[in-house]
């Protein structure tokens, strides 16, 4: 039977402090719109759940330097509703606003989705091509790590025993930047992604891209970066042959698995199709700004 | 029988009061299933087969019931052992012994979730735990899920005792195929000889689950006297009173059933599944027992329906007159022998006068859940098959489709191939609705296309009571004994109000529970409104006679000079004028001195349900890249005969078609090697999100049911059987793909449109 | 095994409640309070039928933790209407046909009632995806949506 307790501190220390002394046994608690689920079903049998959504500055954005900070603990709700995060990082913004339905969105966060790490998150390819960091809190203190650090295969993340998430850190801009993502799902809303597609990209006055990162999930065991995608696009116009050198990339960077969401074939394909899709729409956007 | 007065002359009937019971469904007060709870209630859990085909070696139960906390535990041990006796269950036919081993295996599990033990203890932890300390040993057999498969010779047999009925001569070897039925008109070689055209199709569909957002729940209680009640959430009292008094061994009258508001049934709630382990755990307990299934056990456990291969031939003059229809129809049924490939047989070509039609079909058993009847059992899969084949057989023709169905359709007097002549039918008028709807002139663009089809249903009548009381103020109730999974009650108090004169609001309906009302076959086959409302309007014509009579001997005249006008006794012939109208009020004041109390009961077995006809029109986008299919727009014109309340006649037709839509776009159950299911629940069982469809334009049109006294023809099947392949044809139209297996999923979709080389 | 003690606000008054921890907010309001006005349809956030309302924000009572409740404003269907004044999203249901067995109602009602709390003249499609958590089996949503954008325009005096 469950000896299930809980526990809501209200400093980064003792949530620290509570996760290190239960011998493996806690789990972080923020939106627990995975956890629950999991702890429903069996998948998941911890001791304890470490609340972290009454610890100030875990839940809210905020400008910093140009750039934004983003707590951890903040609902994607709250995500979508600052305006300039929302301006700058519009595919950062749209991701995290796909994951599940209203309900889900006004808890589920961005730190739960990251360390949740199913290879089809929906906010992670967006954050990796946003370049964002997070700031990680453990017994040895602070540090901080590049996004595509933290989940290292199918529900496991190279966090230690006792660390969590603190915050998001996403750079400042250049101008004629902007960013999208795009997820493929059977139905129009409620599904976990087939396919994710992220591009971040800046464009010059003329029109050519000058820096690129290309991302996709759902077709590997983590969010894979695309280098050969990004590749494509430095250096060029968005044009049609641009456009298919980016698919093509796409697909070769491509390791999915056939299961009950898709086959290795249609994700394959989907991924070059989506990755030419959110590029064009990056493209778009950054000519706007 | 006549039609009830002309449209003009109603005064309740075909208008919009708010129903009944919705201000306790929208405030949160209705009761449902597992809204229940008793003094010292137990929670009742049920152990699960892991294996998909498994003998059952042994069970061992004593640790389970060491544990402090737990009241009672199950086997199929502690039940009767049901002996053979075919029937038809719910909605469909299924032998007792089948229906009793369903509830709980004995001696094999038959698929991956199948029932093989059950528990009751003082909190679910409890009882979870308990379940993990049963220990059962199993031998691991070979499975087989799908139907084809299972007819192979080499198949893993399910049933050493099944040997096929239908076939000459009888086999002697057992299989998995439990029948084989045969439906034929004409000679069908000479009709082939006459065709100019013909297409030989072959189409596969996967099985669906119902998918109602409620889960089985129910709550049971004994006496020791051997008085029990059970309060659940059924699709019908009676069923689940004699359904557990049989797998029980139990008297019928020792059985009280109290029907909750149901959240959703579509069939699949037509049988028992929890009742009778409730039943027995309460018993042996002595406590009461509530069970509620999670949702993950309503997918591995209750009954989906088929899934299928449908083989189609048709032959076709250069004019577009069919000469000749065959049909194949392999249908499994689950774990035991029942699927609904005979209603599948006879509804395949109904909407057609044809001269030489043979149907064939195979009803085959497999290592899954025990089928259950879905909205229409077996036509949605038919027509899937045959008004796709017509669709290509019209493009064959350079035919308009509606023109090819128009040119064959049925009409009065057609002969089905399945026996009876059609009489005061009304698919012609869907046809000829659909042709003058604005939709077919909407102008599509690129990657769009629109899909036509074509959908019956029999409907059925059958056995229902009703009651109709009128207390001393004048206000009536009407008592009945069909729960309410549409809408019913309002329907029921609307024809009640009618008959009597008096306003909606003054008719209370009460769905009674199975000792205050007398018995009704469940509500199903869309015979609610039909049947039941039958047994409610001869109650209040009663009611009114008995009325006109005490208005006579009130004014000391004799009742023959009595009529009943707008709620009002009204003198006539002689006596014209000679009183004021008695209005029901003022009489029902006097009842206790004219008589005593004035209410009237019937018990009828309904005949003449009218069959409903429909055709649907669906536009659909297709993203070619991805395979992804959007719903544009969709009209349903059904004829409905007479709508008693419009609103709710439309409200059936829209959920008929949304389930249509995810039948054709994403619903399947997706199982690994091990026969295990993958999606059992609605994050990967796709069911369609409000986001996923369009406004669904319900047309209705009225061909009244001659022998309904207000016209009425069942309504909410229909619905459901012409979506899958009006978007079907709407994607042939849209991409130039001819799709032959659901679901059309983006995957299928998109793979399909790469081998056509777009 | 120590159960956990909850103080919250519920519909509008204070409530507390004993639960263990593994608890969902749904199990507190259905077996600890007896409010079971919301609905269990899945326990995996699937469905939408036990949507309540926390702290403004409309949310899955099956993937909070009865515990989270502390402190916190819940609003349940239970709490739609006043007295036996009905929600215009109620009343607007009920005019409409937009329910038939009505399993799926209150959830959807608590999930309209936040869309026009937040959003007050949504369009169709905006009412769709804001209500695409929520699964009806029974309507086909054509009324619902209907009876939706027509609370709204009553809410906003039109």
């Amino acid at each position: 039977m469950s000896t299930l307790s809980y526990t809501s501190p209200t400093t980064v220390e003792a949530a620290v402090s509570a996760l290190a002394g239960a011998n493996g046994g806690a789990k972080v608690l923020s939106g627990g719109t995975d956890l629950l689920v999991q702890l429903r079903s069996g998948r998941s049998r911890p001791e304890m759940f470490v609340d972290v959504k009454r610890i100030p500055g875990l839940i809210g954005v905020r400008e910093e330097n140009g750039g934004f900070v983003i707590g951890a603990a903040t609902p994607c709700v709250l995500i979508g509703e600052h305006r300039a995060l929302q301006q700058a990082w519009p595919g950062v913004v749209e991701a995290a606003r796909l994951i599940g339905s209203t309900q889900v969105q006004g808890r589920a966060t961005l730190a739960g989705n990251l360390c949740n790490a199913s290879p089809a998150a929906d906010s992670v390819p967006a954050m990796i091509a946003a370049r964002a960091t997070c700031t990680v809190a453990g017994p040895s203190g602070r540090r901080e790590a590049p996004v595509e650090a933290i989940a290292t295969g199918p529900g496991r993340t190279s966090l230690a025993r006792g660390e969590l998430l603190i915050e998001f850190r996403l750079p400042k801009r250049p101008p004629r930047s902007a960013d999208a993502y795009l997820r493929f799902i059977p139905r129009t809303e409620m599904d976990i992604a087939v396919v994710g597609a992220a591009v971040n990209l800046t464009l010059d006055p003329s029109g050519t891209c000058t820096e690129a990162r290309v991302v996709l999930g759902a077709v590997a065991p983590t969010a894979v970066l695309v280098p050969d995608g990004a590749a494509a696009l430095v250096g060029r116009r968005l044009d049609s042959d641009t456009l298919s050198r980016l698919d093509a990339a796409a697909r070769r960077a491509c390791v999915p698995i056939t299961d009950k969401r898709g086959t290795i074939e249609f994700r394959t394909q989907v991924a070059g199709v989506l990755a030419r899709r959110a590029a064009t729409i990056a493209c778009t956007r950054a000519g706007e700004r | 029988m006549t039609v009830i007065g002309t449209r003009e002359h109603l005064k309740v009937v075909g208008t919009r009061p708010i129903r009944p019971d919705g201000v306790d469904k929208v405030t949160g007060r209705a009761a449902f299933g597992a809204d229940l709870a008793l003094p010292g209630m137990l929670v009742g859990k049920v152990k699960r087969s892991p294996h998909a085909h498994a003998r059952i070696l042994s069970i061992d139960v004593e640790k389970a019931r060491a544990l402090p906390g737990v009241k009672a535990v199950i086997t199929a041990a502690d039940l009767p052992e049901i002996p053979s006796e075919e029937s038809f269950v719910g909605e469909g036919p299924m032998n007792f012994r089948d229906l009793s081993r369903n509830c709980m295996a004995r001696g094999k599990a038959l698929y991956e979730g199948h029932a093989v033990a059950a528990v009751a203890a003082t909190s679910g932890a409890i009882a979870d735990a308990a379940l993990d300390l049963i220990e059962v040993e199993y031998e691991p057999l070979p499975h087989v899920l799908d139907v084809e498969a299972a007819m192979a010779a080499d198949a893993p047999l399910l049933h050493e005792d099944l040997f096929t009925q239908g076939v000459e001569p009888a086999p002697s070897q057992p299989s998995n195929i439990a029948k084989r039925i045969q439906f034929s008109l004409g000679d069908l070689a000479a009709g082939f000889q006459a065709a100019e055209v013909v297409l030989e199709r072959r189409y596969t569909t996967r099985p669906v689950h119902q998918a109602y957002i409620e889960p089985h729940a129910c709550v049971a209680s004994a006496a020791a006297d051997g008085q029990c009640q059970i309060w659940c959430s059924s699709q019908g009292q009676f069923m689940v009173r004699a359904y557990c008094a049989k797998l029980l061994d139990m008297p019928i009258s020792s059985i009280r059933v109290t029907p909750a508001e149901i959240g959703g049934g579509f069939g699949g709630k037509t049988l028992v599944y929890l009742e009778p382990l409730a039943l027995a755990l309460a018993k042996q307990s002595g406590r009461p027992v509530k069970m509620v299934m999670t949702r993950e056990e309503v997918f591995r456990a209750t009954g989906p329906t088929s899934g299928a291969a449908v083989e189609v031939k048709l032959g076709a003059t250069r004019a577009g007159k069919i000469t000749a229809a065959q049909a194949v129809l392999k249908y499994q049924a689950g774990a035991f022998p029942g699927s609904p490939v005979q209603p599948g047989c006879m509804a395949a070509f109904a909407m057609y006068d044809l001269e030489n039609v043979s149907i064939t079909g195979y009803d085959v058993v497999c290592n899954r859940p025990k089928v259950a009847a879905y909205r229409a059992p077996g036509a949605p899969i038919a027509s899937f098959a045959v008004e796709t084949c017509l669709d290509e057989l019209a493009r064959t023709l350079g035919m308009d489709p509606i023109a090819l169905r128009e040119k064959n359709a049925a009409r009065d007097g057609t002969r089905t191939a399945y026996g009876p002549t059609f009489r005061d039918i009304g698919y012609v008028e869907t046809l000829q609705a659909a042709k003058d709807h604005p939709h077919l002139r909407t102008p599509l663009g690129p990657n769009q296309g629109r899909g036509i089809a074509s959908g019956f249903w029999f409907n059925v009548g059958g056995e229902s009571t009703a009651e109709v009381h009128i207390n001393e103020d004048g206000t009536a109730v009407v008592v009945s004994g069909n729960p309410d999974i549409g809408g019913s009650r309002a329907s029921l108090a609307m024809m009640a109000a009618e008959v009597l004169g008096i306003p909606v609001d003054r008719v209370r309906p009460i769905v009674g529970d199975t000792s205050s009302i007398g018995f009704s076959f469940l509500t199903g086959g869309s015979r609610v409104t039909f049947a039941t409302g039958m047994a409610v309007v001869q109650a209040a014509e009663e009611v009114v006679s008995e009325l006109t009579r005490r208005a006579a001997m009130i004014w000391d005249i004799g009742p023959e000079s009595v009529e009943w006008t707008d709620g009002a006794a009204v003198p006539t012939g002689a006596h014209a004028g000679k009183f004021d109208p008695l209005p029901l009020a003022a009489i029902a004041l006097k009842a206790g001195r004219t008589g005593g109390p004035i209410s009237a009961k019937a018990s009828i077995n309904a005949q003449g349900a009218g069959p409903g006809f429909a055709t649907h029109v669906c536009d659909v986008e297709v993203d070619p890249e991805t395979g992804k299919v959007t719903i544009l727009r969709y009209t349903a014109v059904q004829d409905v005969g007479r709508a008693i309340h419009p609103s709710y006649v439309e409200g059936q037709i829209q959920g008929g078609v949304a389930q249509g839509i995810g039948w054709a776009l994403n619903e399947e159950y997706v199982y690994d090697g091990n026969g295990r299911l993958e999606n059992p629940g609605f994050l990967d069982y796709r069911v369609p999100v409000a986001s996923d469809l369009p406004m669904i334009e319900a047309v209705l049109v009225e061909v009244p049911n001659p022998r309904h006294p207000f016209g009425v023809r069942g309504v909410g099947e229909v619905p459901i059987v012409p979506p899958m392949a009006a978007v079907a044809n709407a994607i042939h139209a849209a991409v130039g793909v001819r799709m032959t297996d659901l679901p059309m999923s983006p995957p299928r979709l998109l793979a399909a449109i790469e081998r056509a080389g777009r | 095994m120590s159960k956990n003690h909850v103080s919250t606000t519920i519909n509008g008054e204070p409530v507390e409640f004993l639960c263990e921890t593994q608890q969902t907010l749904l199990d507190a309001l259905r077996d600890e309070l007896q409010l079971t006005g919301s609905k269990e349809g899945c326990s995996s956030g699937d469905c939408g039928a036990c949507s309540v309302i926390v702290d403004g924000r409309l949310v899955c009572s099956c993937l909070m933790l009865a515990v989270e409740a502390e402190g916190r404003t819940i609003e349940t269907i239970e709490g739609l209407a006043r007295g036996d004044v009905l929600h215009p999203v109620q009343q607007k249901f009920l005019q409409a046909a937009a329910l038939q067995c009505g399993f799926c109602t209150p959830g959807l009602l608590v999930a309209a009632k936040a869309l026009l709390d937040r959003h007050p003249d949504p369009t169709e499609t905006e009412a769709r995806y804001w209500l695409a958590g929520n699964l009806c089996r029974c309507t086909g949503y054509d009324k619902v949506i209907r009876a939706v954008l027509e609370a709204g325009a009553e809410m906003r005096g039109e």
